[in-house]
Order: C-alpha cells, then sequence, then structure tokens
C-alpha cells in the first residue's frame, strides 16, 4: 500500500480502470479546451486590444449553439451505452460462484467461509474464480468496500445484498467500511486475503476441525425445531424444503417467486409475506429468535437441501 | 478616459430626493421587523455570513484533525460531530439560502422594476423562520451536537445514534420552510410584477436562474420537510417507518433525502449561472452568447434534476436497472451544464473584457465548475461510482461544485452588487488579491482529494491508512490559504463600508434595471415606475460589436 | 376609495392584481403541500407494496364509522366555506359571515371527532408501541402512517381553523370585501386539506373493506 499506486486486483478493477482511463484523456481534452479558449479570448479581446471585433460572424450563432449541444449529447450517449453495457456484464455473477457469508455489525466484520470457517475483519478468498459475497447486517447500513477490487457494496439491515468479483492475483488488500456508521467507523476496516486456489484449500485445512457452513445449519435447523413441520413424516402439511433453492415457488396470491436467500430469509421471519399456493400461513415468525449469526447457516443448508433421487 | 479596470467614483451624483433604503429609520425595529426587500438581504448576508464562519471553523478543525493519519486532536465523536455541523451548516444555513435570499432579495425586485416583492411580510416571515431554524441548530450544537452525518441515514438516526438528532432535524425542518416560502414569493413576485416591457426574454439571466431555482424550491423542499419529519416520528415517538424489523424499508428515506437533495445541488447552482452570466456579459462588454439557450438550459437543469436522484444510490442496494435510468438521466442533464460552459466561453469572444475582480472570481467559477462538472460524469458512470462512491472522490466532486462554483459565483455576485447595495466601493486589488487566492487555495485543497477517493480513502474517517497522509496534508495546507481567502473579503469589505469611495448609480456601465436607480437604492427602488423597450444585455450594435473598451451600454435599458 | 387605497400593500399596483397575486401565491403554495403529503404517500405505497395482505389486515382494525363521519363533516365545511366565498362575491356579508362560522364549527367537530377516535384507537392498542395489538410484519409501519398522516393533517386543519377565524374577526368588523384575497386563499387552502382528509379516508378506512 503507498500513496501513489493502488493495485488492480479484480477483472472489475481492469474494466473500471479502462473506463476510468479514458473518462479522464476525454475530459481533460474537454478541460483544457475550455481553458485554453478562456486564456485565449481573455488574452486577445482584452480591453483595448488590436483584435477585430465587429459582429459574431454569420456562421457563429445559431449553427455553433446546435452543433456543440447534439455533439455533447452524443458524446454523452455514446458514454453511457459504454459503462453500462460493461457494467451490466461485470454485475451477473455466475450461477456456480463460490459463495461468502458477511454479516456487519457496528464495528466489525464477521465472516462466514462455506466450510465453516469463522472469521473477524479478515476475509479469505481464491483467486481465478468468481466469488460471491452475500451480506447483511446486523444493525445499521454499512458498506463493504475493497478499492484494489475497485468494488463496493451497501450491507443493510433485515435483506441480503450480493457483491461478486474474481480476483485476479494473490495478495492482501484493504477493505473499509464506506457508508457512515457511528462511532469507530473509522475503524471498521479489516482485510481481504486472496490466495490461489490451493493456498485457499491449504488455509481452509488448516483451520481447526469443524463442522461446514451448512452442518452448523442442520444443528439449529434441530435445535429451532424446523424438522417438526418441514420433517420427514411431519403430521402438519409444511412446504418440502428438498431442491426449494433456485426453483420458482407459486404463491397462494397468484404469480411466482425465485426462491433465492432472500426469499428464505423472509420465509423464516416474515412467513406471512410471502405464502406457497396450497398451504395455510401457520408458521410462526422467527423474528428476534434466530440471529443473524444463526439464519446465514440456517439458510446456507436449506439450500443444500436436494431431493433424495 | 475611464480607467480599465477600476469601477468609476462620481462625486457629482445628484442627491436622490428620497433618502437611501439604508437610510431609510435607524432603530433596530427598523431593521428585524422590516419588510423591504433590501433590508430583509441583508439580514440574511449578516446571519449566512455568521454560519459560513460557524461551518468553516468545523472545516478547519476537520483539516487539521486529518494532518495526520492516527492523530488524537480529535475524539472520534467530537470528529463525526463536526463533520456533521460542517454539512448542515453549510448546506442549509448557507449554501441553500446564500445567492437566492441575499443577491436574490436584493436584486429580483430591482431588476424587474418593482417595489418589492409580491409578499413582503411572508419574505419577513422566511428570515424569521431562517433565524428559528437557526436558533434549534445552535440549540442543538449546545446540547453535544449531531453525529449523523448532514444526510441522516436511517436506521442509525432514528434508532442507534446517542446525539441531538431531533433538535437537528427540527432546525432544518423549520428553515425548510423558510426556504420554500422564499421560493413562492419569488416565483409569484418574477409572474406577477415585472414592469411594463419586461418580457419574459428581456428578463435577466440572473431573474431566469432564480425564478428556476425558486421551482426547485418549492417542489423538493417539502419531500425533505416530510423526510425529517418521519425520522423525528421515529426517534422520538418509536412510530415505526424505516426500521426493517417491523418490515420498515431503510432505503425508503435514501429516496426520499435524495429527491431533495440532489435538486438541492441545482438550488444552489443555478443562482451562481445566473451572477455569472451577469458578470461576464458586463465585464466582457458583449452580450450574452445564445441568450435563449441559456434560458432553456436553466429551466431543462431544473426539470432534469428532479429525476436524476438515484445515482447516489448506485450501490445502496436498489435495483440494477433502476440504476441504468437514473446514470442515463445524470448524462443527460449534464448536457445543460456543458452548453452554459461554452456560451459563457462563447460570450468572452469578441469583446472588450475587464479583468475587474468579480470578473476574476467569474473566471474562476468557469474553471472551478468545468472541473466539477466533468468529475460529476465519472460518477455518473455506474462502474466508477461503485469504485469512488463515499470516498474523497465524491467530497472533492461536489466541493468543486458547491464551494469552487457557487461560492466563488456569491463573491463574484457580491464584489459585482456591492456598489449597488452598499453604495461604496470596495478596495479592488485586495478584492483581486483576494479572488486569486481563492482560486488557488481552492485547488491546493480539493484537488488531492480527487488522488485520494480515486485511492479509496472512504469519508468520514477519523482516522486513516498511513498511505493516506501525503494527500491529507497537501489539502489540509491548501485549506490555510483558503481559509485567508475566505477572511480577507470580510475585512476590507468592512472597511469599505466607512472608507471605500461613494459610488455611482452605475459605476460598471452594465444594463439591467438595477443600475437605472440611485446606488444604494431608495426605500421604493425607482423614482418613476419603469418601462423597458430593449433586450436584455445591450451593450453594444449586435452588428458592429464593442469597438471601444469601456463603451456604455446603448442605450438605458429603462426609458423612464 | 381611501380605505381600498389603505388596504393596498406596497408592491402592487392595483386590488385586482393584488388579488390575483395573492391567488397564484397559493397555489404555489398548494404545489409545495402535494409534494409534502406526497412523500407521506410513498411511505404508505412502499409498504402496502412490500405487506400487502399485512396492510390490509391491519387497515380493517381502523374505525370505518368514525372515519365516515369525519369524511362527511370536511366535505360539508368545504360547501359553507365555498358558500361564504361566494356570498361575499354576491354582496352577501350575513351570509358569508353565518358561513364562516359553520365552517369553524365543522371543522371543530372534525377534530373533536378525531379526539375520539385517536381515544378509542388506543385503548384498541393501536399505537405501534411495545403494547401493539397486531402482530403481522407491516402492521406497524401501516400504524405508523395512520398516527402521523391524520397528526400532520390535523395540524393543518388547525392551521386552516386559524385563517377562518381570521376571516371571521374581519368580518365582523366589515373589512371583508367582495373578491378579497384572504377570503379566496383561505377557501383554496381548505379545499386542499378536505382533498387531502379524501385521500386519506380511502388509504386507511377503504382499504380493509372492500
Amino acid at each position: 500500500m503507498n500513496a501513489f499506486y493502488l493495485p488492480q486486483a479484480s477483472t472489475q478493477a481492469q474494466a473500471e480502470d479502462r473506463i476510468f482511463l479514458t473518462l479522464l484523456v476525454l475530459s481533460g481534452a474537454v478541460l483544457l479546451l475550455v481553458l485554453a479558449l478562456v486564456v485565449g479570448f481573455s488574452i486577445r479581446y482584452r480591453a483595448g486590444s488590436k483584435a477585430r471585433r465587429g459582429p459574431l460572424p454569420a456562421w457563429v450563432s445559431h449553427e455553433v449553439e446546435i452543433g456543440w449541444t447534439v455533439a455533447t449529447l452524443f458524446l454523452f450517449l455514446f458514454l453511457f451505452w459504454w459503462t453500462i453495457s460493461a457494467q451490466l456484464r461485470l454485475q451477473i455473477p455466475p450461477a456456480n460462484a463460490f459463495e461468502i457469508h458477511v454479516v456487519a455489525k457496528q464495528w466489525m466484520w464477521k465472516v462466514q467461509q462455506p466450510s465453516g470457517v469463522r472469521e473477524i475483519d479478515t476475509l479469505h478468498a481464491p483467486a481465478g474464480i468468481p466469488v460471491k459475497l452475500v451480506m447483511t447486517s446486523q444493525d445499521v447500513i454499512h458498506s463493504f468496500a475493497v478499492p484494489a477490487f475497485r468494488l463496493k457494496q451497501d450491507v443493510l439491515p433485515g435483506r441480503y445484498t450480493e457483491m461478486s468479483f474474481q480476483a485476479t492475483q494473490p495478495g492482501t488488500y484493504q477493505l473499509f467500511c464506506d457508508q457512515y456508521c457511528g462511532l469507530d467507523h473509522s475503524r471498521m476496516t479489516g482485510q481481504v486475503v486472496i490466495l490461489s486456489p490451493a493456498d485457499y484449500a491449504r488455509w481452509v485445512a488448516a483451520q481447526p476441525e469443524g463442522d461446514s457452513l451448512a452442518a452448523q445449519g442442520e444443528a439449529i435447523f434441530a435445535s429451532s425445531g424446523c424438522g417438526g413441520c418441514h420433517g420427514q413424516g411431519a403430521a402438519v402439511h409444511a412446504p418440502p424444503l428438498e431442491d426449494l433453492y433456485g426453483s420458482d415457488v407459486p404463491l397462494a396470491g397468484g404469480g411466482f417467486v425465485r426462491a433465492d436467500e432472500g426469499y428464505i430469509r423472509d420465509a423464516i421471519l416474515q412467513p406471512r409475506k410471502n405464502i406457497p399456493a396450497g398451504y395455510e400461513p401457520v408458521m410462526p415468525s422467527f423474528q428476534g429468535a434466530l440471529s443473524e449469526d444463526q439464519l446465514v447457516p440456517l439458510v446456507a443448508y436449506i439450500k443444500s437441501l436436494k431431493a433424495k433421487p | 478616459m475611464r480607467d480599465t479596470e477600476t469601477p468609476q467614483a462620481a462625486p457629482e451624483t445628484p442627491k436622490p430626493a428620497k433618502p437611501s433604503y439604508l437610510a431609510d429609520g435607524h432603530t433596530v425595529a427598523s431593521w428585524i421587523f422590516t419588510t423591504d426587500h433590501k433590508r430583509i438581504a441583508i439580514l440574511y448576508a449578516l446571519s449566512i455570513t455568521v454560519f459560513f464562519f460557524i461551518g468553516g471553523a468545523a472545516a478547519t478543525l476537520i483539516r487539521i484533525q486529518l494532518f495526520t493519519p492516527h492523530n488524537t486532536f480529535l475524539t472520534a465523536g467530537q470528529y463525526n460531530r463536526l463533520f456533521t455541523l460542517h454539512g448542515v451548516v453549510m448546506v442549509w444555513f448557507f449554501l441553500v439560502p446564500s445567492i437566492p435570499t441575499t443577491l436574490g432579495n436584493f436584486l429580483l425586485p430591482l431588476m424587474i422594476g418593482a417595489k418589492d416583492v409580491a409578499l413582503p411580510k411572508i419574505n419577513l416571515l422566511s428570515w424569521w423562520l431562517y433565524l428559528g431554524g437557526a436558533v434549534l441548530t445552535i440549540v442543538c450544537l449546545v446540547c453535544g451536537g449531531v453525529d449523523t452525518g448532514w444526510t441522516f441515514y436511517t436506521p442509525y438516526s432514528t434508532l442507534y445514534s446517542n446525539s441531538c438528532v431531533l433538535l437537528a432535524a427540527a432546525g432544518v425542518f423549520v428553515v425548510g420552510f423558510s426556504s420554500i416560502l422564499t421560493g413562492v414569493n419569488f416565483i409569484a413576485t418574477t409572474h406577477m410584477l415585472r414592469a411594463p416591457g419586461m418580457t419574459w426574454f428581456r428578463l435577466p439571466l440572473f431573474v431566469w436562474a432564480i425564478y428556476a431555482t425558486s421551482i426547485v424550491m418549492v417542489l423538493a423542499t417539502p419531500v425533505l420537510a416530510m423526510s425529517l419529519l418521519l425520522v423525528m416520528a421515529e426517534r422520538v415517538f418509536g412510530l415505526p417507518v424505516f426500521d426493517p424489523r417491523f418490515g420498515g424499508d431503510p432505503l425508503l428515506f435514501q429516496h426520499l433525502f435524495w429527491f431533495y437533495s440532489h435538486p438541492a445541488v441545482y438550488i444552489m447552482v443555478l443562482p451562481a449561472m445566473g451572477v455569472i452570466s451577469e458578470v461576464i456579459a458586463s465585464e466582457a462588454r458583449r452580450r450574452v452568447f445564445g441568450y435563449q439557450a441559456m434560458v432553456y438550459a436553466m429551466v431543462s437543469i431544473a426539470i432534469i434534476g428532479f429525476m436524476v436522484w438515484g445515482h447516489h444510490m448506485f450501490v445502496s442496494g436498489q435495483s440494477p436497472y433502476a440504476s441504468v435510468v437514473f446514470s442515463f438521466l445524470s448524462f443527460i442533464v449534464a448536457v445543460p451544464s456543458a452548453i452554459k460552459v461554452f456560451n459563457w466561453t462563447a460570450t468572452l469572444y469578441r469583446g472588450q473584457i475587464r479583468f475587474a475582480a468579480p470578473m476574476l472570481y467569474a473566471l474562476g467559477f468557469l474553471g472551478l465548475f468545468t472541473v466539477g462538472g466533468l468529475t460529476g460524469l465519472f460518477l455518473a458512470v455506474v462502474p466508477i461510482d461503485v469504485a469512488v462512491h463515499d470516498t474523497y472522490f465524491v467530497i472533492a466532486h461536489f466541493h468543486y461544485i458547491m464551494v469552487g462554483g457557487t461560492v466563488s459565483a456569491f463573491f463574484a455576485g457580491l464584489h459585482y452588487w456591492w456598489p449597488k447595495i452598499t453604495g461604496r466601493l470596495y478596495p479592488e486589488w485586495w478584492a483581486k488579491f483576494a479572488a486569486i487566492g481563492m482560486f488557488l487555495g481552492f485547488n491546493f485543497t480539493f484537488f488531492p482529494q480527487f488522488i485520494l477517493g480515486y485511492l479509496g480513502m472512504p469519508r468520514r474517517y477519523h482516522q486513516y491508512p498511513a498511505q493516506f497522509q501525503i494527500w491529507n496534508v497537501l489539502s489540509s495546507s491548501g485549506a490555510v490559504v483558503l481559509a485567508a481567502a475566505y477572511l480577507l473579503p470580510l475585512v476590507y469589505l468592512m472597511w469599505s463600508l466607512f472608507a471605500g469611495r461613494r459610488a455611482n448609480a452605475n459605476p460598471w456601465d452594465a444594463t439591467g434595471l438595477e443600475w437605472t436607480t440611485a446606488s444604494p437604492p431608495i426605500r421604493d427602488n425607482f423614482e418613476t415606475p419603469p418601462r423597458v423597450e430593449t433586450a436584455p444585455y445591450d451593450y453594444h450594435d449586435p452588428d458592429i460589436g464593442p469597438t471601444q473598451p469601456n463603451q456604455p451600454p446603448r442605450q438605458p435599458q429603462a426609458a423612464e | 376609495m381611501s380605505q381600498s387605497a389603505q388596504l393596498l400593500h406596497e408592491p402592487w399596483p392595483d386590488r385586482p392584481r393584488e388579488t390575483e397575486g395573492y391567488v397564484f401565491a397559493m397555489w404555489i403554495f398548494l404545489a409545495t403541500e402535494v409534494l409534502f403529503f406526497g412523500a407521506l404517500m410513498a411511505f404508505y405505497a412502499v409498504n402496502r407494496w412490500a405487506h400487502p395482505a399485512a396492510v390490509k389486515q391491519a387497515a380493517a382494525h381502523s374505525d370505518f364509522w368514525f372515519g365516515t363521519i369525519n369524511t362527511a363533516i370536511l366535505l360539508t365545511s368545504s360547501l359553507t366555506i365555498a358558500t361564504a366565498d361566494r356570498a361575499l362575491e354576491h354582496g352577501l356579508p350575513r351570509l358569508a359571515r353565518v358561513a364562516l362560522w359553520l365552517t369553524l364549527a365543522f371543522g371543530l367537530a372534525f377534530l373533536l371527532t378525531k379526539g375520539f377516535e385517536y381515544r378509542k384507537d388506543l385503548e384498541d392498542h393501536l399505537w405501534p408501541g411495545p403494547n401493539f395489538a397486531l402482530v403481522a410484519i407491516g402492521a406497524r409501519p401501516f400504524w405508523g402512517f395512520y398516527w402521523i398522516a391524520t397528526a400532520v393533517h390535523a395540524v393543518h386543519v388547525t392551521i386552516g381553523l386559524g385563517l377562518i377565524v381570521r376571516l371571521i374577526i374581519l368580518s365582523h368588523r366589515r373589512m371583508l370585501r367582495p373578491r378579497q384575497a384572504s377570503m379566496t386563499v383561505t377557501t383554496l387552502y381548505w379545499h386542499f386539506v378536505d382533498v387531502v382528509w379524501v385521500v386519506l379516508y380511502a388509504l386507511l378506512y377503504l382499504v380493509g373493506r372492500a
């Protein structure tokens, strides 16, 4: 980390820097043009100078006005089209992205790896493959920002937000909270450690033995009594959870909803929000009963459930 | 032959039959209960000056704290309160009212040939409301301040902050109504009280700017008022509005807040554009290039400005498709601003340019506003915004617009109309010195912040990683120059009130009705109601151009 | 003549122009008010969009009869103030005064009814605090909206009543004359307050009962 150079450590950073540089050159040219004209006119047409005054040449008034309006407009439209298409390409995460969960709170980052490893203010991730962070906050709004990746995403209480990146080179990069979150906002920093996939696997293996995230979720599933209704052979008519993740759930009120992390989370905390077709709204809310830290493995467990072939 | 640069002192000005507005009553009550728009403008000028220096003091402390990375000069709590104070005071108690309530109040009736604004008592009420809001804010400050940032983001402001959010929000709420009433007043004035012959396309661009600003004030400010009311309701009465635990949406606050606060940027910058148009035309001795295009540009900025608020929320978790639309509209709103810059530049072409202090401020505005506008384009681009959002890049960008732009223009206007307002001339060389100091100090302070932002330094950080130090040191050093340049006008303008030479009615040989009446004007503005018969900025015959330096306008705009 | 010159305020060249100006300014101010309530409606819309079922359910707990009676009262008061405006224009100052008194009475009746309704709501634990009666997520923001919206509206009614009292005083002093700005301006404002209530009535009392 030095004062003049910011590493370019993700594919997003490469794309962003390309756009940034282009814009820098373009706007530098425009700025120089304006300054040159202002300074040039100021000298040439200073009061009492010998330069010719007279009326504006006939071609100047309307054509020039229309000309530069249209030119500006088209330049801007081109820039918009170019940058937004780059953005839309970048933000769609591949379906097989490696998922890491992040829970923010005043003033720390809690990370839960799919292997079950928990970290605080440090996030280890493999290089070269798409990684998707699924994030939520326990209190106020935070923002997960990694300048070396040129990425940030606000982290909100009560919902999941996602941020996808593909790191290009192993290394340790600074992590900041970019959304003001109270007293120690400036201490809510950390680091993102990018390892080669092999090193990442070694790092996971070196951690103290523990259950994977989904296995931890299974324990919470059992202790919270979810199986009483959703389990095999339960007396209550409750929707099966196998193969739920990623499916389109038909709703009692008509229409469908895609069962993503946010849907599963809402279904646990706000069961009345989206009632699946064919079921009674009898599930109690687990709002307050489960913390964000418990929800993450629970959702991971439900996502992992597959129907037996 | 006139001196090429210094405005002319004319001792032979005939004494007007009636006393000037300054001499028309000397009691305190004759000031604080006045309905004279000119006196109200002075009241506002005094109040916003106080707040400018309160906000400036906070900025000074912030820059001292950031001089070293792990400075303990301020605690985190103090630092958070100071940047909040700086933002709240500078935005709502200085920038939003700055040009409209001082120069706007003073000049709008004069420029359209009216005796006063449409609702003089409401105008006075606006000032009292401003004062009420100011008192609430001062009380808030005394009670320990507020630490939410000027943006009051929920749920921090409603559920987590342990500071005087209520008082601060109430202060801003009240001052919002002051702003609304001013807007209503100015719109009614512009519609109803134009002098005979003052058609819409004969209005000076400053009047158009104030008119466009007023529309934004009237339509945007109530949304801020309601969103602050909701914050207060949630915080004080526990009524769940934004609380996600009960199904509330914290992003709703951001939408409502920016629905006001983005147009508020135009509340700050449109009047500045008006001032610059007047000063550049007068100092270049030329008709404004593309007058009608300038008018349409300002009106379209005011309208499109309402539809771009979402570009403050690209990383907030709003729909990515919403971001596409907001990015597009942000590019579109930049077009009229670019047109204005080109037109100002073209106005210089074939002029007889003088470089009095107001012109130096105006040229400074042109440079700084261009940089601010171009970096605004960067932020309209989603991938770049994702990288630099909430970093010092954004801080630098909006300071270029709001301080480099609006404050430069405010000083340009203040100097340009100072002889009209006070009847005195300020010392020209001091003013030029301050103008150049402000331009240099400003760039010195804020340009390093672009680099800081690009390198990733987050905003609102009390302490920061050591690699950012060099840029912060540069910025803090520049702030010293800037602070000195801001203090200078306070001194020499004060001095001019007592010892400045007396000004004649039209020291700049400028067009516009305000220059046809005495300096300072009488209570009723004009001895006889003016009538307008010519186009604005009639500095020269359009078929000949300004052939002589300091050529007086072709004919007085008003035939009395 | 001398009296009308006295009533003429500073910047205006003549009386009709002055009235026109004040009425125009009031329309602009009402545009502000529309946006003020508009932001509140945005809150309602977002909550209802997020929790459609919960909002319907929560809205069923509002008191239909109090709401309906108040709607009737306020609509009638709009009629009486319109009568006052027209009566004044047609040179019937006594009728105008009676109509103004009636408007005042209806306005007070509205506030009184609202007060009774508030008491009943509190008894039913409909204040979204610790003892809130409803559990569904989204019910609390709905009732938050109820209290904020009706309170803000009640403040507007109170301001309107202040303006009406001022007109009544002017009328007793025989200073209220045809085409006077303050009469028209007050009427406009009162109608606006009425329109807001009609919208609130639909949002708060009819939604749960469709």
